[in-house]
C-alpha cells in the first residue's frame, strides 16, 4: 500500500475508531485533550507502520493497544509531577490489563456516553460544545468544522483549545451523571445535536440553505446516542425529528438554489427510507410509555407532514393539537408562531392571525424574520394585500439568508401587484 | 454518501441452507457495530432465487418475458444487502472489510456500490446549475 492510499485508509479508520479511543483514554488519563493527543499519536504510529505491514485485522484494537501503552507510559513519567497523576499511576497499574481487554472487546459504550456529556458540558459555550463534539465524537478535522460553520480554521482551533482548557480547569469529572442531573445533562447533549442539525439544515447566513455535512453528523450522533441511552424517550424523539426532517433535504432547494417551502415540496422526492426510520424511532419513543417530550412532539408534527400523501391532505387539526401540547411543555413565542400557522390551516387565517397578533409585540421576536413573514402570509390569505406587502418587506430586510430574501421580495411584489389591481 | 454492501449468492444461500450459528452470531455482532456507529440505514437478507421471478425485455418495445427462479450463476445473484451512510469511499471499504466472510468455503463475495446522491446534497453551485440545465434539456425533449 502506498502512502497516500494509507493516509486515506487511516483517515477512514480514525473516523470509525477515534471516539472509542478518545473515550477510553479519557477514562484512563482524565484529560480529554491529552486523550486526543495520545489517540493521534497512535494514528501517527499506524501511518508509519501500516504501509509496510499492511492494515491489521482489527485496526481498532491495534490502535487501542498502542495508545494505552503510551497513556500508561505518560502517567508513569508524570507521577512525580502532580498528585493527580500519582493517583492515576496507582490506578493505572490496577486497571491497565483488564482495561485493555475490555477495550479490545469494544465495550466502550459507557465511556462514549461520558465523553458526550463532557463535550457538551455546561461550563462550555454552545459554540465550544458543538465544535468539541464534532471534533472528538464525529472525528471531523478542524478544517471541516470551520467550513461547516463558515468560519476560519484558527477560530475553530482556538475554540477547541479553550474548551479543553476549561474542562481541565473545571476538573470536570468523567463520571456518569445520575438522577436529576442526568436528565439535565442529557437535554444539554440533545440540544447540541439539534443545534448542529439545524445549523446544517437552515444555514443562518450565506447563499446556501443546506450544509449537508452537519446534518449528517448530527444524525449519526443522534443514532449513536439512541444506542447509548435507549431508555431515554427524548433521544428517540430527537432522532425521529432529524430523520424526518432530513428526508426532505433534497426537496428544500429548487434548481436555482432557491428555498422551497414544505407545502410546495415535491413529496415524491422525499426520502422514504429516512421517513420510515423516523417513524420507527418515534414508535420506539412511544413504546417507552412516557408522555411525549418536546422533541418527540416536534417529531410527531413532522410525521404528520411525512404521512400526508399531498399537502392538501395534511391533518392540520392534529398538528394544531400537537403544537398546543408543545406550547404547554416548552412554551416559546416561536412555538406559538408555528401553532398560529397550524391553526390558520385548520380553522382559517383569521384564527391564526389572532394568535400572531398576541405575540407580535414580544421583544423575543423583535428580530425574528418569520414573524412578519407569517403575518404577511396570513394577511395575504385574508386579501389584505397592502398590509401583507409591508410585512413581507419587513421580513426581507430582517433575514440574513440571501435566497430567502429573494423569496420574500417576490412575495412582496406579488402583493403589491394585487393591491393595485 | 451512501453505499450499498451487496452480499453475493453462493451454493449454500441458493440451496436455502441456513448459515452456521457462528456466522449468524458474527453477522449479528457486525450489524450491532454498524448501528452503534450510527452508520446503518437498512439491511435485509433475500430468499433464494428459487422463490424469485425475473422479468426481462428481450425484444425492444416488445412484451416482457416472465421467468420463475431458480437462476443459475450464483455470483450474479444477490443474497442480501446492507445500506450504510458514510463520509468517504475509504470509510465504506473499511466497514465492508469488517463484515464477516458472508459464506465461507471460498465463495463469499461482497460488492460495494455507491448510491446516486440527489443534487441537493451537493453544495457546489456549478453542479446545481448543471443539474438544472440537464433537467431543462430533458423537459424540452419530452415536449412534442
Amino acid at each position: 500500500m502506498n502512502r497516500p492510499a494509507a493516509r486515506r485508509t487511516v483517515d477512514a479508520i480514525w473516523r470509525i475508531e477515534a471516539p472509542k479511543l478518545i473515550a477510553a483514554l479519557t477514562r484512563m488519563v482524565r484529560d480529554v485533550g491529552l486523550a486526543e493527543d495520545l489517540a493521534q499519536d497512535a494514528m501517527v504510529v499506524a501511518l508509519e507502520r501500516w504501509p509496510e505491514t499492511g492494515i491489521p485485522d482489527n485496526p481498532g484494537a491495534w490502535l487501542m493497544t498502542v495508545a494505552k501503552r503510551r497513556a500508561i507510559d505518560w502517567i508513569r513519567r508524570n507521577r512525580q509531577r502532580d498528585d493527580k497523576y500519582a493517583e492515576l499511576a496507582r490506578v493505572s497499574e490496577l486497571i491497565s490489563e483488564d482495561d485493555m481487554d475490555k477495550a479490545l472487546d469494544g465495550e466502550v459504550g459507557d465511556d462514549l456516553l461520558r465523553l458526550v456529556f463532557m463535550t457538551c458540558h455546561p461550563a462550555l459555550s454552545r459554540e465550544a460544545r458543538v465544535a468539541l463534539t464534532l471534533r472528538l465524537l464525529c472525528g471531523l478535522t478542524t478544517e471541516e468544522i470551520a467550513r461547516s460553520f463558515l468560519t476560519s480554521e484558527p477560530t475553530v482551533a482556538q475554540r477547541i483549545v479553550r474548551a479543553k482548557k476549561t474542562l481541565n480547569a473545571e476538573r470536570s469529572s468523567f463520571e456518569m451523571p445520575s438522577g436529576e442531573e442526568l436528565a439535565e445533562r442529557l437535554s444539554a447533549v440533545l440540544e447540541v445535536v439539534y443545534l448542529m442539525f439545524n445549523e446544517g439544515y437552515a444555514a443562518t447566513s450565506g447563499e446556501h440553505w443546506v450544509r449537508p455535512l452537519l446534518c449528517q453528523e448530527a444524525l449519526r450522533l443522534g443514532r449513536i446516542l439512541a444506542e447509548l441511552a435507549p431508555r431515554e424517550p427524548e433521544v428517540h424523539g430527537l432522532v425521529a425529528l432529524m430523520e424526518i426532517q432530513a428526508s426532505r433535504l433534497r426537496t428544500r432547494v429548487g434548481d436555482q438554489g432557491e428555498p422551497v417551502l414544505l407545502l410546495d415540496q415535491d413529496r415524491a422526492q422525499w426520502d422514504r427510507l429516512l421517513i420510515r426510520r423516523g417513524l420507527a424511532a418515534l414508535e420506539r419513543c412511544r413504546k417507552l410509555g412516557r408522555p411525549l417530550g418536546p422533541y418527540a412532539l416536534q417529531a410527531a408534527i413532522a410525521a404528520c407532514h411525512a404521512e400526508a400523501p399531498t399537502s392538501e391532505e395534511t391533518n392540520w387539526i392534529r398538528i394544531a393539537a400537537l403544537y398546543e401540547a408543545l406550547s404547554r411543555q416548552a412554551p416559546s413565542p416561536i412555538v406559538e408562531l408555528n401553532r398560529a400557522v397550524a391553526v390558520a390551516m385548520a380553522f382559517g387565517p383569521a384564527y391564526g392571525l389572532q394568535i400572531v397578533d398576541e405575540i407580535a409585540g414580544l421583544s423575543a421576536l423583535e428580530n425574528y424574520h418569520l414573524l412578519p413573514s407569517v403575518r404577511g402570509e396570513l394577511l395575504r390569505k385574508l386579501g389584505r394585500y397592502g398590509e401583507a406587502r409591508l410585512e413581507f418587506e419587513r421580513a426581507a430586510a430582517m433575514t440574513r439568508n440571501v435566497r430567502e430574501q429573494e423569496l420574500l421580495c417576490a412575495r412582496a411584489a406579488e402583493c403589491d401587484a394585487r393591491s393595485s389591481d | 454518501m451512501r453505499f450499498m454492501m451487496i452480499v453475493k449468492g453462493t451454493t449454500d444461500s441458493e440451496a436455502g441452507t441456513p448459515p452456521s450459528p457462528e456466522l449468524l452470531e458474527a453477522m449479528q455482532k457486525y450489524n450491532e457495530e454498524l448501528v452503534k456507529a450510527g452508520v446503518l440505514l437498512a439491511a435485509d437478507g433475500l430468499q433464494p432465487t428459487s422463490a424469485g421471478i425475473r422479468i426481462s425485455y428481450p425484444e425492444p418495445g416488445g412484451k416482457p418475458k416472465v421467468v420463475d427462479g431458480p437462476f443459475a450463476e450464483a455470483k450474479e445473484i444477490i443474497a442480501g444487502y446492507t445500506l450504510i451512510e458514510v463520509k468517504s469511499r475509504e470509510e465504506a471499504i473499511e466497514w465492508a472489510l469488517r463484515m464477516p466472510d458472508p459464506h465461507g468455503f471460498g465463495q463469499g463475495e461482497i460488492e460495494l456500490r455507491q448510491v446516486f446522491e440527489p443534487h441537493d446534497l451537493t453544495s457546489e453551485p456549478e453542479a446545481l446549475a448543471g443539474q438544472a440545465a440537464l433537467r431543462k434539456q430533458l423537459d424540452e425533449r419530452r415536449r412534442p
